[in-house]
């Protein structure tokens, strides 16, 4: 139901929320992803993205959101001069991803330590974004939630352990996505929940049988 | 909040439950007409309705939702400060300087239309500028509409010494405009054309401003209904695709209607169509509109030779030029 700040707001930086602000999120949540500084960017936009980023400040947008900018911030217009302060190099190419949104960036990362970390993410429309792939798995995440990815060995009763974790927890699901590579190889649990998740619940998460990695994803 | 819907029976029981559970009902923002009603019986203007209301939605004090809007006015104000700047470009390159242009024929008293109207068009240029140059705005409905309700606000408060309390209170008012209008219709460039996002904010600011000037709720409704029927059918057409030609000007247009229908509304002049049946009318000629006047600049003012030309500027090449 709409309310009276969805009519007066968001407060936000021009022109368009799906050029900017949604730019900026997919920006952020790829930093967030990566989970440490990034010192090198390549951003390769896809479809309309693609042919208009330059017009509507589209390349700024996503540089302020790699270095954790908020979406009312006024320095994402000069976020090229604020990268290059805080040391991050980045680089822009011109895609075609298939089937992708008209509106998609895939931002890859990599901190000092040369860890990397592969972002894939659409912008589609009022600011609202849907993060379509982190490094391998295909996901489909709104960054509204916090949410939980947890990588797998694919084997009966995964998803019990972790939702009887959860539900023990008072953790509400609202969003759930699993996908593999191939029958017993490694599987991926995305999960949105109502609410903040305990960072603590990861590592419980973590130490059942079978659990690659459990990473908390806050909203953005 | 009740979700089952069905048979009158389940609607007649959460009628019931809603009410005694908050003793009042809950406005459903669906029509101007029964929103003016309401106030009237409450004896309440619009602003104190709507944002009563408006706490008990979202579960909060007044006050923290007052304080909320407040902010938002800051934002408001500042993005007029930051528009007025005479060498800013935006990021296409294709805009810049003109609310400074306006400014300086205003004030050397050279433009034609009067003090308040020459204040109003240079906060609606100057917000919208902001906007084109990645400033921070508040969009009001829309971002591409984002000049009209601030240049309305602050040039009347300004004019008049209105309190800012009593000026952050009229966006509840027009705020309840852009909910029944993106209720019953819509504010999407790309679902109604201007008419839904211009169009809207004209109409936003027009009740607001004869809510600020003294006029009734009803007065309110049916400076709304003027604004919207004068801009009916205004199509969406960005030049390639960017908000800045022709919305910055159109914002300036945006901010006069809404004085010309308050104006006439605080005349005591009427509109022979209702609010609601406007808004209705408006929703139907966004359906009947062709999709390449609807935000895609494939038509319009994007497909003339100069629109295309500069669409190549910008971009090196222009998809629709085809």
């Amino acid at each position: 139901m709409l309310q009276a700040f969805d009519i007066i707001g968001p407060i936000m930086i021009g022109p368009s929320s799906s050029h900017t602000a949604g730019a900026v999120r997919i920006g952020k949540y790829a930093r967030s992803i990566l989970g440490t500084t990034p010192v090198s960017a390549l951003i390769r936009f896809s479809g309309s993205f693609a042919k208009t980023y330059k017009g509507h400040g589209t390349d700024k947008a996503v540089i302020a959101g790699i270095l954790g900018m908020e979406t009312d911030d006024e320095r994402i217009r000069t976020s090229f001069d604020v990268a290059e302060e805080e040391g991050l190099k980045f680089t822009f190419e011109e895609t075609e991803i298939d089937g992708a949104h008209p509106n998609t960036a895939e931002i890859i990362l990599k901190d000092a330590a040369g860890k990397e970390a592969l972002v894939q993410g659409a912008s589609i429309g009022g600011g609202n974004i849907i993060i379509n792939r982190i490094n391998d798995t295909v996901t489909s995440i709104s960054g509204k939630s916090d949410t939980l990815i947890v990588p797998h060995e694919d084997v009966p009763g995964m998803v019990a352990v972790v939702s009887n974790i959860l539900a023990g927890n008072g953790v509400n699901i609202h969003g759930f996505s699993l996908c593999r590579d191939h029958k017993g190889g490694t599987a991926v649990m995305t999960i949105e929940i109502d609410g903040n998740i305990d960072e603590s619940i990861s590592k419980v998460i973590l130490e059942q049988p079978n659990i690659l990695a459990a990473t908390v994803l806050k909203a953005i | 909040m009740c979700k089952i819907a069905g048979n009158e029976i389940s609607l007649l029981y959460c009628f019931l439950l809603n009410y005694l559970e908050n003793g009042v009902l809950k406005l459903k923002y669906d029509s101007l007409s029964v929103l003016v009603k309401e106030a009237e019986k409450q004896n309440l203007p619009l602003c104190k309705l709507i944002l009563k209301d408006q706490a008990e939605v979202a579960e909060t004090e007044e006050k923290v939702l007052f304080e909320n809007m407040k902010r938002s006015f800051t934002v408001m104000r500042e993005s007029v400060e930051t528009g007025l700047d005479p060498h800013e470009r935006s990021a296409s390159g294709l805009t810049g300087g003109d609310a400074f242009k306006m400014n300086e024929a205003v004030k050397a008293n050279k433009n034609i239309c009067g003090k308040i109207f020459g204040e109003a068009m240079v906060k609606a240029l100057a917000v919208s500028q902001t906007n084109a140059c990645m400033g921070r705005i508040v969009a009001a409905p829309t971002a591409g509409s984002c000049g009209i309700l601030p240049a309305a606000l602050i040039t009347i408060s300004d004019d008049r010494n209105i309190p800012n309390d009593d000026v952050v209170m009229s966006l509840f008012t027009a705020s309840a405009v852009g909910m029944v209008i993106a209720n019953k219709a819509s504010i999407a460039g790309a679902e109604g054309g201007c008419q839904a996002e211009c169009g809207a904010a004209s109409a936003m600011a027009a009740a607001a401003l004869v809510e600020l000037c003294g006029g009734t709720p009803k007065q309110s409704e049916h400076a709304c209904a003027i604004a919207l029927k004068n801009i009916l059918g205004l199509v969406c057409d960005p030049v390639a695709g960017l908000v800045e030609i022709p919305c910055i000007k159109r914002n300036a247009m945006g901010v006069a209607n809404a004085f010309v229908a308050a104006e006439l509304a605080l005349a005591g002049i009427e509109s022979a169509i209702p609010a609601d049946e406007v808004i209705y009318a408006m929703k139907k000629i966004g359906e009947a509109m062709s999709p390449t006047l609807k935000e895609t600049a494939e038509g319009g003012l994007a497909a003339t030779p100069t629109g295309k030309k500069l669409c190549e500027k910008v971009f090196g090449s222009c998809q629709n030029c085809k």
